[in-house]
C-alpha cells in the first residue's frame, strides 16, 4: 500500500521546496556581472563637455566612482535622471557618465534642459567601451572603487532605493570629495 | 476592438473549459449521459474561442497596434512581418495563448478520436484535459493577460528580443510546446482510468499513439532549441544544461520511458501501475517545467518575464494538478494488478531497465537542476550546477542503457532466450568495435577512453536494430510500421551516440586575432581574414566578415558572420557563419575590433555536430511512423474497455 503513496510524499515535499523558492526569488533581481570583483575596462574617450580633451579611466582611479551608461535615445533613462540628480546633491561618490551611441549635441541639449548630475561625461560612438563594460542595455550603473575595482552593477533605472539600500552601504563612511 | 474581442473569447473560452471539465468529470459518476453529450460541444467551442483569442492577438501583431502592451512589448513596425507574427509567442503572455491553443488543438484531436473510445472513459478523458486547460486559460486571465491596453498608446513598439528574431527559434516553441501539451494527453488518459478504477490492455492502446506523437515532437522541439543555441549565441556548444534546458528534458526522458514502458502494458498487460505513474510524471514535469521558466526560482538565460505572483499561483495549480493525481494513484494503483510473469533476459526485463534507467537520468537531471534552489533555501549558500556534475552523472545512467539496448530489441517476450540471435548480436558487436576503432584511430587518430566505446555502442545499436527488419524481409514478412519506426527512431538514437561521442573528444575551437589578409591554421583548414564591411537589414545595422577557408591551398568554403546592432533594443547579437566540409562544421564567430584592422574571431571545428540533430529527427521520425501504425486505427476494442480482466497477452511475431 505505501509504495504508492511514495510519488505523493515526495511530491509534497517538492512543493515545500519550490514554495520556499518562491519567496525568495525577488532577491534574485540582480544580475551578476562577470566585471564585479575584476579591474573596470580600461577608455579613453573623448569629453562631452570639450571633445578635444581625453577623458581617461586612468584619471579615475584613487577614488570611488559611479560609472553611469546613458543616451538620450534611452526612455528609462529619463526615469532616473532626478535619482542621479539626487546623488550628484549627495556629493558623496561622483558620476562619471558614458554617453553611449548618442549625438553629442542632443547629449549637450539634454544636460543644459535636464540638470548635468555629472562630473564628467565621456563620449561612446562607436559603442567600443560599452561592449567592453558588458553593457546590454541602458541605464546600467557601475560602482568602482578606488582600486579600479568594479565593486557593484545595477541594470535598469536607478532609483532612490537602490541608492540608499544597494549602493551607499558600499561605500566605506569617509565621504569623497566630489564635484 | 479586436483585443477586447479577443479578450472576451478567451473569458467564454474559461466558461467552456469550466463546462467541459464539470459535464465530462461529473456526467459519469452519475450516470448522466445528457451531460456526458454536452463535453464534444463544450471542447470545440474552446476551441473556437481560443482560436479566435489568438487571432486576434495576432491581428494586433500585424497591424502594429501598439496600443496593446503586450505588441508594445515585443513587436517594432521595423520588425519583418515574419516576426511580427512569431512574436506571439515571444514572451511570457503569448506563450501562454500558444500553449492554451494547442491544448484545445489536442483536446478536439482526441474528441475526434473518441468515437472508438467507450463514452464514459471519453467523457472522462476530455474531463480532464478541460481541467487542465481551465487553470491554464485562468492562469493567463488573472496573472499574465496579453489584451492589456496601454493608455497612452506607445508610438512604437520596444521590438521583439533580437535574439529571437531567428527562423529556428520563430518555430521553436509551436513544436516544443506541441510535444508538452500532448503530455496532456496521456496524463488526461490516465487520469480517466484511474477514475474508472480499471484499466487494461486496450487502455495502453489507446494512450500509445497520443503519446509517441508527443515524443516526436518533443524530441524535434529541444533538438530545435539545441539547433538553435549552437549558431546564434556564438559559444558554439550545442547543449549547456541550462534549467530551461532541463525543463524540457526531464519530461523527455520520463515520455522516452513511458513510451517503452506503454509497450510492455500494451503487449503483455504488465507495469500497470508503472505506466500509470509516469503517465503522470510526464505531464507534470512539462507543468514544472513551466513554473521554473515562468516564476523566477531559476535563475537562467532564458528567464524572460519571471514573476513571483505568477509563481504562487502555478504552484497552487501544480498542488491540485499533480497533488490530486498522485491521490487518485495512490488511492487506485493497488488495485492494479498484473497477472502475467516474464523471465530474467525477456524482452519485459530489459524494457524494465530501460524505463528506471531512464528515470534515474531524469532524476539525476532533476536533482542537479533543482540543487540550487534548495540550497539557497536552505540557506547553505549559491551553488551553481552545471556540465561537471551533468555530464558523469547523465553517462552513468546511459551508458548501461545503451549497451542494453542492443540485445533488449531482440530478445522475445516473456522467455528469457535471444535463441539463433546470439550468433548474429556477436556478430554485429564484433563489427561495432572493428568500425569504432576503425573510425576513432584512423579518420581521428587519437581519442579519449570513451570515444570508441560511444562510437561502438551506437554501431552496434545500428546494426542490432537492423536484425529484425532484415531478418523479415529475408523471409518476405510483412514489416508493420509499429516495427518500421522503431527501428528507425533506435537508428537514430545510435547516430546521435556516435555523433555525440566524436563532437565530444574531436572538437577543435580556437579564439585569434586577424587583421584584413591574414590567415590563421585551425585544424587541417586555413582561415584567412579578408576584412569587414557595414551590413544593414531591415531593423539592424552591424559588421559582416569575410572569411575565406581553404585546406591544402584548395578552396574549401567562404564564411561571412556578423555582428548585429539591432536598432530599437540596443542589442548586439553573434550571427556564426557555419559550412559543412568533409562531414566538419566549420563555425566561425565574429569577435571585438581590437583596433588597427585587427579582428578577434572565434574558430571551430566540430566533427559530426549536424548529426546529432539529423539523428534527433530520424528519431521523431521514427516516433511517428509507428504511431501511424494500422493497429491503433483499426482496433475496436468498446466493450474490453469495461469488461476489466487482462485479455490474453498478444505475442510480438
Amino acid at each position: 500500500m505505501s509504495r504508492f503513496l511514495l510519488p505523493l510524499a515526495v511530491f509534497a515535499l517538492l512543493v515545500v521546496v519550490l514554495a520556499i523558492g518562491i519567496r525568495h526569488a525577488p532577491e534574485k533581481d540582480i544580475i551578476a556581472s562577470p566585471l564585479i570583483g575584476k579591474p573596470a575596462p580600461h577608455f579613453a574617450l573623448p569629453d562631452l563637455a570639450d571633445p578635444a580633451h581625453t577623458v581617461d579611466s586612468r584619471s579615475l582611479t584613487g577614488r570611488w566612482y559611479l560609472f553611469n551608461v546613458w543616451g538620450t535615445w534611452c526612455f528609462e533613462c529619463r526615469a532616473e535622471h532626478d535619482t542621479l540628480l539626487e546623488v550628484r546633491n549627495a556629493a558623496i561618490v561622483p558620476l562619471v557618465g558614458l554617453d553611449w551611441k548618442d549625438d553629442d549635441g542632443e547629449a549637450r541639449a539634454w544636460l543644459a534642459q535636464l540638470g548635468n548630475p555629472y562630473q564628467v561625461v565621456a563620449v561612446d560612438h562607436s559603442g567600443r567601451a560599452a561592449i567592453d563594460w558588458g553593457v546590454y542595455g541602458a541605464p546600467e550603473t557601475f560602482l568602482v572603487n578606488p582600486q579600479g575595482i568594479v565593486v557593484y552593477k545595477y541594470v535598469g533605472p536607478l532609483t532612490h532605493e537602490v541608492w540608499t539600500h544597494d549602493i551607499l552601504p558600499r561605500v566605506p563612511g569617509h565621504p569623497v570629495a566630489g564635484s | 476592438m479586436l483585443p477586447e474581442l479577443g479578450q472576451f473569447a478567451l473569458i467564454l473560452a474559461l466558461l467552456l473549459a469550466g463546462l467541459q471539465a464539470f459535464f465530462g468529470i461529473v456526467g459519469p459518476m452519475l450516470g448522466r449521459e445528457r451531460w456526458m453529450a454536452a463535453v464534444t460541444p463544450a471542447v470545440a467551442g474552446q476551441f473556437v474561442m481560443v482560436a479566435l483569442a489568438a487571432g486576434c492577438l495576432i491581428a494586433a501583431f500585424v497591424g502594429n497596434d501598439f496600443s496593446v502592451a503586450y505588441v508594445a512589448d515585443n513587436s517594432n513596425s521595423a520588425l519583418p512581418l515574419f516576426y511580427r507574427v512569431s512574436a506571439l509567442w515571444g514572451a511570457h503572455e503569448g506563450s501562454l495563448v500558444l500553449w492554451i491553443l494547442l491544448l484545445a488543438g489536442w483536446t478536439v484531436a482526441v474528441a475526434v478520436g473518441a468515437g472508438r473510445l467507450p463514452p464514459r472513459f471519453a467523457a472522462r478523458v476530455l474531463g480532464v484535459l478541460g481541467v487542465v486547460s481551465f487553470g491554464f486559460l485562468l492562469f493567463t486571465l488573472a496573472t499574465s493577460n496579453p489584451f492589456l491596453r496601454l493608455d497612452p498608446p506607445a508610438a512604437d513598439g520596444a521590438d521583439l528580443n533580437p535574439i529571437l528574431q531567428d527562423p529556428a527559434l520563430a518555430v521553436h516553441p509551436p513544436i516544443l510546446y506541441t510535444g508538452y501539451v500532448g503530455f496532456a494527453v496521456a496524463f488526461a488518459f490516465a487520469c480517466a482510468a484511474m477514475l474508472e478504477g480499471r484499466m487494461d490492455q486496450s487502455w495502453a492502446r489507446w494512450t500509445r499513439p497520443w503519446t509517441t506523437v508527443a515524443w516526436a515532437f518533443l524530441t524535434c522541439g529541444i533538438a530545435l532549441g539545441s539547433f538553435w543555441a549552437y549558431y546564434e549565441l556564438g559559444w558554439g556548444g550545442f547543449w549547456f544544461w541550462d534549467p530551461v534546458e532541463n525543463a524540457s528534458f526531464m519530461p523527455w526522458l520520463v515520455g522516452t520511458a513511458l513510451v517503452h514502458s506503454l509497450a510492455v502494458t500494451d503487449k503483455r498487460g504488465l507495469f500497470k501501475s508503472w505506466t500509470l505513474l509516469l503517465a503522470i510524471l510526464a505531464f507534470s514535469l512539462s507543468m514544472l517545467g513551466t513554473f521554473l521558466v515562468r516564476s523566477g526560482v531559476l535563475v537562467s538565460v532564458h528567464s524572460f518575464a519571471a514573476d513571483p505572483r505568477r509563481g504562487v499561483f502555478i504552484l497552487a495549480f501544480l498542488v491540485v494538478m499533480v497533488g490530486g493525481a498522485l491521490t487518485l494513484y495512490a488511492w487506485r494503483a493497488p488495485r492494479l494488478r498484473s497477472t502475467a510473469g516474464f523471465e530474467l533476459g525477456a524482452r519485459e526485463s530489459f524494457l524494465l531497465f530501460n524505463n528506471v534507467l531512464l528515470v534515474i537520468a531524469a532524476a539525476t537531471v532533476f536533482a542537479g537542476t533543482l540543487a540550487p534552489l534548495i540550497s539557497d533555501a536552505l540557506k547553505l549558500g549559491t551553488l551553481s550546477v552545471g556540465a561537471p556534475y551533468f555530464n558523469p552523472t547523465f553517462m552513468l545512467s546511459m551508458l548501461p542503457l545503451l549497451s542494453l539496448l542492443a540485445l533488449g530489441i531482440n530478445a522475445g517476450w516473456k522467455r528469457g532466450r535471444l535463441k539463433d540471435k546470439e550468433r548474429t548480436l556477436l556478430l554485429t558487436l564484433l563489427a561495432a568495435a572493428v568500425l569504432a576503432c576503425a573510425v576513432v584511430f584512423g579518420i581521428y587518430a587519437h581519442g579519449k577512453v570513451l570515444t570508441p566505446v560511444g562510437v561502438m555502442l551506437g554501431i552496434w545499436i545500428i546494426l542490432a536494430s537492423l536484425v529484425d527488419p532484415l531478418d523479415r524481409w529475408r523471409r518476405s514478412l510483412s514489416l508493420p510500421r509499429a516495427v518500421l519506426g522503431m527501428t528507425v527512431a533506435h537508428v537514430g538514437l545510435g547516430l546521435a551516440v556516435i555523433a555525440l561521442a566524436t563532437v565530444q573528444s574531436f572538437t577543435v575551437e580556437r579564439d585569434v586575432a586577424l587583421a584584413a589578409g591574414a590567415s590563421a591554421r585551425v585544424g587541417s583548414y586555413d582561415f584567412r581574414f579578408e576584412g569587414v564591411r557595414p551590413v544593414e537589414g531591415p531593423n539592424y545595422g552591424g559588421t559582416g566578415a569575410l572569411v575565406v577557408v581553404t585546406r591544402g591551398g584548395a578552396p574549401v568554403a567562404i564564411l561571412t558572420p556578423q555582428k548585429r546592432q539591432y536598432w530599437v533594443q540596443r542589442q548586439l547579437t553573434s550571427v556564426t557563419s557555419i559550412r559543412m566540409s568533409r562531414g566538419n562544421n566549420l563555425l566561425v564567430a565574429l569577435g571585438d575590433d581590437l583596433g588597427a584592422g585587427r579582428w578577434s574571431l572565434r574558430i571551430q571545428i566540430r566533427p559530426l555536430v549536424s548529426l546529432i540533430w539529423l539523428a534527433a529527427l530520424i528519431m521523431a521520425v521514427g516516433g511517428t511512423l509507428a504511431a501511424s501504425d494500422r493497429r491503433y486505427r483499426t482496433e475496436r476494442a468498446r466493450e474490453s474497455a469495461t469488461a476489466g480482466a487482462a485479455r490474453p497477452a498478444i505475442q510480438s511475431p
